[in-house]
């Protein structure tokens, strides 16, 4: 049987990619924001995922406003790398574990999760960025990637309890394939930003490192969080960590937090990660 | 009934919610069609042809043609979307911040030293100006 054995919260912000694609990590900005994922990267050759399961949003890229899913999982044999303007990063093809993703979209639609199927889809710095950091350059992602898409650029996202119980629901439909397979889960984006307006550029430490708190002692209370407390909180893009409860909600009720980081900036965003081991 | 809006007191932010998506939807169309090569090409060829594709608001319009980019916000453009005006521009996402907060290069500067605080920006009375 496949299982989820870990989570990673990380934030997906456009411009570490670049950072990486350009060469530039060693300059004295970006040094601080790569120190903290060496010990992740070291983390991933021993985790040796088979499989992730990718929680993300589109940035108005494979969907603009004409087709706004709010739950949306990729289910082609693979995504190539999207063209946000300026080409597509050079980083390599996504390729899918096909069979799990259609058994996944199967049993969540029955588990009464309507989630939108993806039988094409190029993916955004969203997806690309957190495999960046977390594998940083191979010639071939080391791990088969399912992606979840969720919207969280139009109000409102999803709710935090929604997110939260899919999360759960993701979980039985892994338990529920027959393949053995380690699996962990990434929810991506945050943590505090804000894009837009007269308002850009707040960031609220005291709020992110009280939610990286919360993800092990608390994540059900955690989930409950308004979507106006993120956005007044923690910038109106703040609003993507509700992804992060995708992820939570697939692992135990009990984990272990095995590593954390967090710089300010990069960019006009706030860098958060975490990495959770299921304690069973 | 209507819709507690209950975000509406963010100072200096514009929660993009269904209205201001129906509102905004053909600026938004217009901008995001730049992420396409052959459209960028159309629009640096003939701008206004490129964007009478789009059924925009003559202010709309106006305000993609004065590259304002706040007053595009203001008629419910939003920032992903018009940031692919400014890359189209060659303005990243932090230099648009510095044109959209009126900071210019000092923008950058204050991220550096750890961004906007909460303190004083929850609020729209905390705001003299809203
Ligand atoms: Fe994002």
């Amino acid at each position: 049987m496949a299982r989820i054995t870990a989570g990673v919260g990380c934030s997906h912000v456009p411009a570490i990619g670049v950072a990486m694609d350009q060469g530039i990590t060693e300059d004295d900005y970006w040094k601080p924001v790569f120190a903290g994922f060496e010990k992740s990267r070291e983390w991933m050759k021993e985790a040796k995922p088979d499989v992730i399961i990718l929680v993300y949003n589109d940035h108005c890229t494979a969907f603009d406003s004409s087709i706004i899913p709010t739950f949306a999982l990729g289910c082609a044999a693979e995504f190539q790398p999207a063209d946000e303007g300026w080409g597509p990063r050079p980083v390599p093809v996504v390729k899918n574990h096909q069979v799990m993703a259609s058994h996944i979209a199967q049993s969540l639609i029955l588990d009464e999760f309507d989630i939108t199927i993806m039988n094409e889809m190029d993916v955004d710095h969203g997806l690309t960025v957190p495999l960046s950091v977390m594998y940083n350059q191979p010639t071939e992602w080391p791990a088969l990637v399912i992606p979840l898409a969720v919207n969280v650029v139009m109000y409102p996202a999803p709710t935090g309890n929604r997110c939260y119980n899919l999360g759960k629901a993701i979980r039985r439909a892994v338990e529920s394939f027959d393949e053995d397979l380690n699996v962990v889960i990434f929810g991506t984006g945050g943590m505090s930003h804000q894009l837009q307006y007269k308002r850009a550029g707040l960031i609220n430490p005291e709020w992110d490192k009280d939610f990286l708190d919360r993800l092990t002692s608390d994540p059900v209370g955690l989930s409950q969080m308004p979507h106006v407390e993120y956005m007044r909180e923690a910038g109106s893009e703040g609003v993507e960590m509700v992804m992060w409860h995708v992820m939570r909600g697939a692992l135990d009720d009990e984990v272990t937090e095995v590593h954390r980081h967090y710089h300010v900036p990069a960019s006009n965003t706030a860098v958060g990660h975490i990495i959770l081991e299921n304690k069973s | 009934m209507a819709i507690n809006k209950d975000y509406e007191d963010i100072p200096g932010t514009f929660v993009f919610d269904a209205d201001r998506a129906r509102i905004g939807y053909h600026l938004n169309q217009f901008c995001i069609s730049l992420s396409k090569a052959e459209n960028r090409d159309a629009f640096k060829t003939d701008p206004e042809a490129h964007m009478a594709k789009f059924p925009m608001s003559e202010e709309q319009s106006q305000a993609v043609r004065d590259r304002d980019w706040n007053r595009m916000l203001e008629l419910c453009g939003n920032i992903y979307y018009t940031s692919k005006l400014a890359a189209f521009d060659g303005i990243n996402f932090q230099q648009l911040a510095g044109l959209m907060t009126g900071m210019g290069d000092s923008y950058r500067e204050m991220m550096v030293n750890g961004g906007r605080p909460i303190a004083g920006n929850r609020y729209k009375h905390e705001w003299k100006e809203d």
